[in-house]
């Protein structure tokens, strides 16, 4: 008798769900912002970038998801159980370029709207790509931040994340091909500290010891950067070596007051979650479609402009040194 | 007797250890100086608490894959008091920290003695939760380095007789444990139920709570490490220690300690995790292309655990022949 009472409880509770569940679909377009792990700061700041797009266009609902490492089969599984859930539309940073596209391909069957944003999936993956910035920028950026503080040139080392990222390996890769532009700068090395605390410390310990001339430590990734600064100061090594590269002021704060970083840079991840958010709308209701040359309002953050791949920039990287990092590390 | 000690395991590793050293010298040269050793040392004193814990809970034919987690936990807890209570005694928040990962280790300890549940299910299944729980309690967010009190940073990192205390710290353990491991009730009980849980049960041994209390000590090293942990990297996060529960593990079974239990000794624990420091802090200076790393990482695990495993080959001793044919 208790168990089938228990059962039509159960029976009305899911017929409840469902239908509250069907108003729901009915009212509100669902955005789902796919992150490479849960618990990342920079992640967290651009779910609340897409809560303001949303809340701007109103009757959109952001649910801000993802795996609780950062692995590509991690994020298949959150896409599948979405692709079931039946979103209007997936805003995703990858955690791999390739291993998400069949994924990404059968949610776009079900006609599931799909971009990418910050880092990208293979053009047949998505519709439409949304860098936080031209990488070409970023690898200028990254080297310029270094030699701005060695008028006289030197040497200094690449702290990577892992040897298959993404976007590391563009940037690297940007970096290598303005080098020209910086007379004098030598780049010695570059390791990669697989964005583990415990190896990005050591790996920068190693630097620092395989190069004892070692001017600068480019980090463009926000857990080695932390990583470094922290080895640099242990070291005793503050004024010698400077640690670079891209990082959240929130996470850098302490590095900047140290002085084992001079000043580094990022973009505004509330933007860029923002700015994917409005795409994703734009696209899934119709307002934008997703070919080369086509330009696409982003709100308050402007348009951007489609490339040959359906890939568009938002931003310039902004710059964060001693005199602004209070205002902002306590904003992401 | 010296045949005996020559072939033991730990001579072999130590050996091992010497000859990879070696090697290392022969293409980065600073990288045995004695200042550069100890820093190798501080490096790999986590893991050397923790696989002392493990290799507890090993001998008793348990496994804890809860250790990182539970680390990665206490840690985030402290560093957040800290940032509450940014006055508060560091005695105290070591105390907490050691309070809160005893607390974890006997959760995980009741449900293999109580419940009789597999422990390496009851740790895949806490290490998930233990995670989670960071997730809930931080919200996500990270503390940095800035956050924390100046005090609470210094502590591992204080400089004393020549090594930081943080050091000390693995050393003070590897010394007390030994003590434990062959001189007490207790110890010795750990490789009773390991070595024979039926004849360990006839001889008024509790086999359930033996291990509960293997938990209970892999759990409170766990906390201290958190700790420590925290304080070093000046950081604290949902994934710190991602994936070093198996460093842990790998360590003891380096350092010759048997995944059927009974057999292991702190020692070989604290040589295991030498060999996997050396291993982790010589690959960055050696120059060897990042790509390789894993593999060679890998391989030298094997390596050793293979070694040592025909090292081991006939270091079975019957005590009762009548009883072994009986049976």
């Amino acid at each position: 008798m208790k168990r089938r009472n228990f059962t039509k409880l159960v029976a009305g509770l899911s017929l409840v769900a469902s239908m509250m569940g069907t108003t729901a679909m009915a009212d509100d377009m669902r955005i789902a912002l796919v992150v490479k792990a849960l618990g990342i700061g920079f992640f967290e700041a651009a779910a609340k970038g897409a809560e303001e797009a949303a809340a701007e266009l109103g009757g959109v609902e952001i649910i801000y998801t993802g795996p609780t490492d950062t692995t590509a089969e991690g994020q298949i599984e959150v896409i599948n159980s979405l692709i079931a859930q039946g979103v209007d539309a997936i805003a995703v940073s990858a955690n791999d370029t390739d291993a998400l596209v069949p994924t990404l391909k059968k949610a776009q069957q079900r006609g599931i709207t799909v971009i990418s944003w910050d880092s990208g999936v293979a053009q047949e993956g998505r519709q439409v790509h949304l860098n936080p910035s031209s990488n070409a920028l970023i690898g200028n950026m990254i080297i310029k931040l270094a030699a701005d503080h060695l008028p006289d040139g030197g040497d200094v080392a690449v702290l990577s994340a892992t040897t298959t990222s993404t976007n590391q390996n563009i940037w690297i890769e940007e970096m290598t091909k303005v080098m020209g532009n910086y007379p004098g700068i030598n780049v010695v090395a570059t390791v990669y500290g697989d964005d583990l605390a415990d190896k990005s410390y050591r790996e920068a310990q190693g630097l620092m010891q395989s190069y004892p001339d070692l001017d600068a430590i480019i980090a463009p990734t926000s857990v080695g950067i932390v990583a470094a600064a922290q080895a640099v100061a242990d070291a005793g090594k503050i004024g010698e070596v400077n640690v670079t590269g891209l990082g959240l002021p929130s996470e850098m704060a302490g590095a900047i007051e140290s002085g084992a970083s001079k000043s580094f840079a990022i973009w505004n991840p509330i933007d860029l979650g923002y700015s994917a958010a409005m795409i994703a709308h734009q696209l899934a209701t119709g307002a934008a479609t997703a070919e080369p040359g086509a330009e696409i309002s982003i709100g308050r953050m402007g348009t951007i402009t489609l490339d040959d791949t359906n890939a568009a920039a938002m931003a310039d990287p902004f710059v964060y040194d001693s005199s602004n990092i209070d205002d902002f590390k306590s904003i992401f | 007797m010296l045949k005996r000690f020559l072939a033991s395991r730990e001579i072999l590793l130590l050996g091992a250890i010497v000859a990879l050293l070696v090697v290392i010298a022969t293409r980065f040269p600073a990288f045995v100086a004695p200042s550069n050793l100890a820093d190798v040392f501080n490096d790999t004193s986590p893991l050397i608490l923790l696989a002392i814990g493990q290799m507890i809970v090993i001998l008793t034919k348990c496994i804890d894959l809860s250790v990182a987690a539970n680390l990665a936990l206490t840690g985030m807890v402290v560093a957040m008091i800290n940032v509450a209570a940014p006055g508060m005694p560091i005695v105290v928040i070591i105390m907490i920290a050691v309070g809160l990962g005893t607390l974890m280790g006997m959760t995980n300890g009741l449900l293999v003695w109580k419940l009789q549940i597999p422990p390496i299910v009851v740790t895949l299944g806490t290490m998930t939760i233990f995670r989670g729980i960071i997730f809930l309690i931080s919200d996500g967010k990270w503390v940095n380095s800035h956050e924390m009190s100046s005090a609470f940073k210094a502590f591992p990192r204080a400089d004393l007789l020549g090594l930081p205390v943080m050091s000390w710290t693995a050393i003070i353990a590897v010394i007390l444990f030994t003590i434990v491991m062959t001189r007490t009730t207790m110890g010795r009980s750990f490789y009773a139920v390991g070595g024979n849980p039926h004849a360990a049960t006839y001889t008024g041994i509790d086999v359930g709570k033996t291990q509960f209390r293997a938990f209970t000590i892999s759990g409170a090293l766990a906390g201290l490490t958190g700790y420590l942990w925290v304080s070093r990297y000046s950081v604290a996060y949902v994934d710190i220690a991602g994936g070093f529960e198996l460093d842990v593990v790998a360590a003891c079974v380096i350092g010759g300690v048997s995944i059927a239990g009974g057999i292991g000794t702190v020692g070989g624990a604290l040589l295991g995790a030498l060999f996997l420091g050396v291993i982790k802090n010589a690959l960055p200076v050696v120059n060897i292309s990042p790509f390789w790393q894993l593999a060679i990482s890998g391989s030298a695990i094997i390596i050793a655990v293979a070694l040592n495993a025909r090292a081991n080959r006939e270091k079975g001793r019957i005590i009762l022949k009548t009883a072994e044919h009986a049976t």
